[in-house]
C-alpha cells in the first residue's frame, strides 16, 4: 500500500550568518507513523522543526507539509502541527486549566468545543484531578505531561515533539513514550519524536532518521537501516548500535 | 486579527493580577490624595491675586501648593509608570520559555507585540483616569467648586495628552524589552532614557546654546533670540518638554505662549497684563496642535522600531 505523504522536504538548507544549521536536508514523513528524529545536540534538528512549522524561513529548498508551503501560509501549517519545544516553559501563575483555554483561544475555538477538548486532553495525560493547581506547583513530570496536553488541545494532524522526556525519571519516561504510542495509534497522529534515549525510540519509532552536523546520514525502517550497517537481522540489533556506527563515521 | 484578542485579555489580567500593579495604585493613590491637599490648602491664598477667578477647578491641577502640581508630577514620574508596566514585556516570556510556544499557534507574529501594547495602554489609560477623577472629586469637596464645560473639556485633552505621554514611554520599555535579553538591562536603558531626558537634555541645551551664542547681552537682542531658539529646539527633543508645554497651555488658560523668552518695554508689559484675559479653548488646542501631534509621531516612529525588531528576530534566539 502506497502510503500518503504527510511531511516532505527537498534540499532544504539553512544557514545563520556563515554558519551551515541544516544542510540539504531531503526526508519525508509518512502518515501516522512515529518518526524518530536522531541525532547528537546542535546537528539542526530544532532548526529542521521550526522550519517546518514556518517559525523560520529556511534559506534555500522548500518544505511541503500536507500540501501546503509553510513559508507561505505559515498560519495554516500551525493550525494543524502541534509543537512541544524542548524546554518549554509555562505561564506560572495559571493552572492546567486556565493554561489549556488560553491555547484553545489562541487557536480559535470555541467555547464549547474548548471545554470539551480541554476535558479529552486532561483526561489522555490523566492530569484531571491536578488541573486546577497552579503550574508553579507542578513537578517535571507533570509539566511535560501538560506539555502533551497543550498539544492534544489542538487536535494536531501532525505533533512535533522535541525531547519530551527531557530531565524526567525512568518511570515517567517509560509512561510518556506508551503516552506517545498510544496516541499516534488512537488518534492516528503523526508524531515526529526527537530523543537522545535511543533505547525508548526503538521501541515505539516506526521508522528513523539521524542527522548529523546538519546533514540526514540515514534514514528508514531500524530492520533495513540494521541490516545495512551492521549486516545483521531482525531484532538482534539495538538502535543505540546503528547510531554509534553512523556517528563514528561522520 | 486571530490572536489580539485572547492575549490582550491575558496581559490585562496578568496586569492587574500582579504586585506591580498594586504599588502603582498605591503610589497613585498616594499622589492624588496629596496633591489635592496640598493645593486645597493653598488654593484661597493664590485666587486673591486673580481678579476675576473664572478658571477655579484647573487650578487643582496646576496650582503647585507647597511643593508639586499634579502636571509636574505627571511629566517627571509619569515616564516611570510607563517603563514599569512594559520593561520585561517580551524578554520574560523569552527567558520563561513561553515565547517559543506562543508563537507555534495559529496566530500572527505582531499578534503578540500589538496585544501588549494595547493592554499595557489600557493599564496607563485606567490609571490616568482615576487620578484625574479622584483629584477632581477631592477638590471638589474641599473647595466646593463645580467645574464649567470648558474645564472639563480641557481635563479631558489634558487627560488624553498625558496617556499618549505614558504610551511613549510604555512604548520604549517595550522595545528594550525586545533588544535586550535581560529583564535588568532592558530596565535600566529604559531608566537611563528617562533620566537623560527629564534632566540632563536641558543642561545641554543651555549649555550648547551659550557656547554658540557668546556674544548676547542685553543690548544685542538678535543673538539673544537666538539662543533661546537653539535651547528651546534641542529641549524638544524631550518628550517631557513636549508634554509640559503642551500641558501647561491645555490646563492653564491664562498662559498664551509656549515661548520663554519675553522681552518688552514698560507700556508694553502695561497692556500686557492689563489685558490678560484667559485663552479661548480653540486657541489654546491650536496652540498645543503641533506639540501633540509630534509626540503621537515619537510614539508611532517608536512602535514601528520595536515591530520591525520584533518580526526581524530569529525564532531560534527566542
Amino acid at each position: 500500500m502506497e502510503l500518503k505523504t504527510v511531511i516532505e522536504t527537498k534540499e532544504l538548507t539553512k544557514i545563520y550568518n556563515t554558519q551551515i544549521a541544516v544542510d540539504r536536508l531531503t526526508f519525508k514523513v509518512y502518515e501516522s507513523e512515529i518518526f524518530g528524529f536522531l541525532g547528537p545536540n546542535g546537528a539542526g534538528k530544532t532548526t529542521t522543526l521550526l522550519m517546518i512549522l514556518g517559525l523560520t524561513e529556511p534559506t534555500t529548498g522548500t518544505v511541503q507539509v500536507l500540501d501546503v508551503n509553510p513559508v507561505r501560509e505559515p498560519l495554516k501549517v500551525k493550525r494543524f502541527i502541534g509543537y512541544l519545544p524542548e524546554n518549554m516553559g509555562f505561564y506560572r501563575d495559571l493552572n492546567a486549566w486556565e493554561s489549556l483555554r488560553f491555547v484553545a483561544e489562541l487557536n480559535g475555538l470555541p467555547r464549547q468545543v474548548a471545554e470539551e477538548r480541554i476535558v479529552d486532553a486532561l483526561r489522555c495525560v490523566d492530569m484531571l484531578k491536578d488541573a486546577n493547581k497552579k503550574i508553579e506547583a507542578y513537578s517535571r513530570g507533570m509539566r511535560q505531561r501538560l506539555g502533551i496536553a497543550e498539544v492534544l488541545v489542538k487536535n494536531p494532524k501532525i505533533a512535533f515533539l522535541d525531547e519530551p522526556t527531557l530531565g524526567l525519571d525512568p518511570d515517567a519516561t517509560n509512561r510518556m513514550m506508551g503516552l506517545i504510542k498510544e496516541l499516534s495509534k488512537e488518534k492516528h497522529m503523526t508524531v515526529l519524536l526527537s530523543s537522545h534515549l535511543l533505547h525508548q525510540a526503538q521501541k515505539i519509532c516506526d521508522r528513523v532518521g539521524i542527522m548529523i552536523n546538519g546533514r540526514m546520514v540515514a534514514q528508514g525502517a531500524m530492520d533495513q537501516l540494521a541490516e545495512e550497517k551492521l549486516g545483521v537481522g531482525k531484532e538482534t540489533y539495538t538502535l543505540e548500535e546503528i547510531y554509534m556506527k553512523y556517528f563514528q563515521e561522520a | 486579527m486571530q490572536g489580539i484578542k485572547p492575549i490582550y485579555k491575558k496581559e490585562l489580567s496578568d496586569h492587574f493580577s500582579s504586585y506591580r500593579f498594586l504599588i502603582l495604585f498605591a503610589l497613585i493613590a498616594m499622589v492624588s490624595m496629596i496633591t489635592a491637599y496640598m493645593v486645597g490648602m493653598s488654593i484661597s491664598k493664590e485666587l486673591k491675586d486673580i481678579a476675576k477667578p473664572k478658571f477655579v477647578f484647573l487650578m487643582l491641577f496646576t496650582s503647585s501648593g507647597a511643593w508639586f502640581s499634579l502636571v509636574q508630577f505627571v511629566a517627571f514620574f509619569g515616564p516611570l509608570i510607563g517603563l514599569i508596566l512594559g520593561f520585561d514585556t517580551i524578554n520574560r516570556e523569552r527567558n520563561e520559555g513561553t515565547l517559543s510556544k506562543l508563537l507555534s499557534q495559529p496566530i500572527y507574529r505582531d499578534a503578540v507585540i500589538n496585544a501588549k501594547f494595547l493592554a499595557g495602554l489600557t493599564v496607563v489609560a485606567i490609571m490616568m483616569a482615576s487620578i484625574v477623577l479622584l483629584i477632581s472629586a477631592l477638590g471638589l469637596i474641599m473647595i466646593g467648586v463645580i467645574p464649567g464645560q470648558e474645564e472639563c473639556v480641557r481635563i479631558f485633552i489634558y487627560l488624553i495628552v498625558s496617556i499618549m505621554y505614558l504610551a511613549f514611554w510604555l512604548e520604549v520599555a517595550i522595545l528594550f524589552s525586545i533588544l535586550f535579553r535581560s529583564v535588568a538591562t532592558s530596565a535600566l536603558a529604559g531608566l537611563a532614557m528617562w533620566i537623560f531626558f527629564s534632566f540632563f537634555i536641558s543642561l545641554g541645551a543651555s549649555a550648547i546654546a551659550n557656547s554658540l551664542t557668546v556674544d548676547a547681552n542685553d543690548n544685542n537682542s538678535d543673538a539673544l533670540v537666538l539662543r533661546t531658539k537653539i535651547e528651546t529646539t534641542i529641549n524638544l527633543l524631550s518628550p517631557m518638554e513636549l508634554y509640559t508645554d503642551s500641558t501647561t497651555i491645555i490646563i492653564n488658560p491664562m498662559r498664551k505662549t509656549t515661548r520663554t523668552l519675553v522681552q518688552m518695554g514698560m507700556m508694553e508689559q502695561l497692556s500686557m497684563s492689563r489685558f490678560s484675559g484667559p485663552l479661548p479653548l480653540s486657541q489654546s488646542i491650536l496652540v498645543v496642535m503641533p506639540y501633540f501631534i509630534f509626540l503621537i509621531a515619537i510614539t508611532v516612529v517608536f512602535f514601528a522600531f520595536s515591530y520591525v525588531a520584533f518580526m526581524r528576530q530569529e525564532i531560534r534566539s527566542l
